[in-house]
Formats: structure tokens, sequence, C-alpha cells
């Protein structure tokens, strides 16, 4: 969008009803998905649910859509910059060994039954 | 003074002078972002660590008390949002409406986080010397808003956890410190919101936002947003660990 052209985009009350009501579903099959024994996915369900509804909030009732393209890129490289933070540091975590040959501090047994269900 | 709609000096239109604005606000909630981000981070590797624990911790939380915050603190969010509609078309009557609500959903947010708050004191569940994973298990008496039923399950799942994890009870404590840090840290951010809520209702009363000047609606209503999106993935992470048995 250049600057020219630009003029503040409202957004209807019919479109915020929409999203809303969607949010409310959303967390409503989120608490549903908990209850359903997925192993370990449970979790990557519920982190996908909470993402999608973070993108709602985002682009609808924060006007990301709508936004300026340096605004937007300004939570783009927010977001990625959060990526690296997360991706770097849990590869760091999940590849660490301790002296004893150990995975996590946690004793032996345990770690072994972690590292056995998944 | 109160700046409505005039332009500064270094803007060339009211329109950029705005974008100006929110852009720095956006900076503003990339930082707290990556705030969060870290703390939900720290959080996540204790959890894989402690898994036991961490999902026996969670499993005592309440999910109706939690669920119940999350449909008040997604409402709070569309009536902030009708809040800036109502300032960027013009409808001045019903800005203070739209924030009063807002405040008031806040409001019930926190009266239901004091409601959980002491629940885990008589719980014995606040990281410390009186700290019992088991207390509830081994009291049932003291803890009659835990159905019978709910706790021959947990009695089972605590019996389990033990075996798997012998120190379950000091990592728990981990859990329930990272609970209270990380819904502490939010509601902190709420407690601001909601002064700032009162200060924008304070000047929508006295008549000062406008489809031409309402800069701090939108943007007191971005950072509203942005703790709304915390406590999006707070609920998941917190409550919903493992409750599948």
């Amino acid at each position: 969008m250049s600057e020219h052209e630009h003029t503040e985009h409202i957004v209807k009350p019919g479109t915020y009803l929409a999203i809303i009501l969607t949010l409310l579903t959303l967390t409503g099959i989120t608490v549903y998905a908990a209850y359903v024994n997925l192993g370990r996915f449970n979790i990557v369900v519920a982190l996908v649910i909470a993402t999608l509804k973070a993108t709602l909030v985002v682009l609808f009732f924060m006007h990301a859509k709508y936004s300026p393209r340096r605004t937007q890129l300004v939570i783009v490289a927010g977001i990625f910059w959060l990526a690296l933070l997360l991706f770097m540091t849990l590869s760091d975590y999940i590849s660490r060994v301790d002296y004893r040959g150990v995975r996590a501090p946690i004793s032996q047994v345990t770690t072994q039954k972690i590292w056995q269900s998944s | 003074m109160h700046r409505t709609g005039s332009l500064y000096g270094q803007f060339k239109t009211l329109e950029q002078q705005k974008d100006s604005a929110s852009l720095g606000m956006w900076i503003f909630l990339v930082t707290e972002v990556m705030f969060f981000g870290g703390i939900m981070l720290a959080y996540t590797i204790n959890r894989h660590t402690y898994f036991h624990a961490f999902a026996m911790g969670s499993n005592t939380l309440s999910l109706q008390l939690g669920g119940f915050n999350t449909v008040v603190l997604l409402a709070s969010s569309f009536t902030m949002a009708m809040a800036v509609w109502s300032a960027q078309s013009g409808k001045k009557r019903l800005i203070p409406i739209f924030l009063t609500l807002t405040i008031a959903l806040g409001f019930i947010f926190f009266g239901v986080k004091y409601i959980e708050y002491a629940q885990k004191f008589h719980h014995h569940l606040i990281p410390g010397r009186s700290f019992d994973i088991t207390y509830c298990v081994n009291n049932a008496e003291k803890c009659e808003d835990i159905s019978a039923k709910d706790m021959d399950i947990e009695r089972e799942e605590i019996a389990k956890a033990q075996a798997a994890d012998p120190d379950l009870n000091s990592h728990a404590q981990l859990y329930y410190s990272a609970y209270f840090g990380m819904t502490g840290l939010h509601a902190l951010h709420m407690v601001i919101g909601a002064g700032l809520l009162l200060w924008l209702l304070h000047g929508s009363l006295a008549g000062r936002f406008t489809p031409e000047w309402n800069t701090p609606v939108d943007i007191v209503g971005l950072y509203w947003h942005f703790v709304d999106i915390v406590w999006i993935f707070l609920f998941p992470l917190l409550y919903l660990i493992d409750r599948h048995k």
C-alpha cells in the first residue's frame, strides 16, 4: 500500500463478531481435544489451535491485515526472532547429554521411561 | 494539555502520525513477545524434563475456572475491538460503554484468578515448606471443592507419577513456580491494561476521541489484545497437559 492511496480501513462489527465466535469455538475444540488421547500429539494440536487463535487476533482485532507494510514487517520480524529463540534453544536441549550420559537431569529410571514412551 | 487531532511538526499528515504511533507500539509489543517467549521456553524445557510432575500439577488446576477465564478474556478483546470501532466511526456515546464493558470483564478475570489462587493456598500448592502435591488426596475432607470421582482418579495418578519420579513433590513445585510466575506476570499486564482503560474512559467521557484522532484508543487496544494472546498460549500450556485419562 503506497503512502498516497492508504486511508484508514475500519473493520466492521460483523467481522469482529465472526472472529469472536470463531475464537470461542476454537477454545471449545482445544478443551475437547485435550481429553482425547493423542499421545505426544496432544501438545501439537493444542499449540496449533492456540497459534490459529493468536493469528486471528493479530490479523483482525489488531488490524494487522490492514496495516502498512512496514508495520507488518515488524510483526513478521518479531515472530521470526521468536522462532529462532525457540528452535535453537530446544534443539540444543533435545540433543544434550550430561557427563553421565543421561539425557536429562532427572533420575535415570524416569528418563528411560520418558524416552521409551515417546 | 490534551492533543485532539493537531499535527506535530515532524509529520506530513494525521494519518502518517497515527501510523507512526502504532508502529512504535508494535515494536514495543515485539519486545513483549520476546519476554513472554523466553519464559514459555524455560517452561517447555522443564515440562519436557519433569513430565510426570508437570502433568500432575496441571491436573490439580481447575479447568472450569481456567476455561471460564479464557472466555471472559476473549469477550473483553471483542468489546475492546468494538470500542476502537466506535471511536473510528464517530459513535462517541458508544466508546465509554464498550470501554466500561472491557474493564468489567477484566475485573471478572481478576475475581476468578483470586478464587483460583486462594484455592491453591488451601490445597497446599504454594511452593515452599508446606507444599504437598498429595495434600488433597490424603486430606479429602479439606478439599471439598474436588468431587469424589475426580479425587479417585487423582489418587491413582499420583501413585503412578510417584512411581515414575521419586522426587515428584519438588518437581511439582517447579510447575507451580512456573504457574504463579506466568499467570502473575500476565495478571500484572492486565492491571496495567485496566489502568490504561480507566484513563481512556475518562478521555472518552470528555468526548476527546473522534474519527480524526483516536490514537490512544487504538494503541491501548493493541496492548489489550496482546495480553489476550499471551493468555491464549498460557491456557493450553498450563491447564491442558495430560488431561486424557
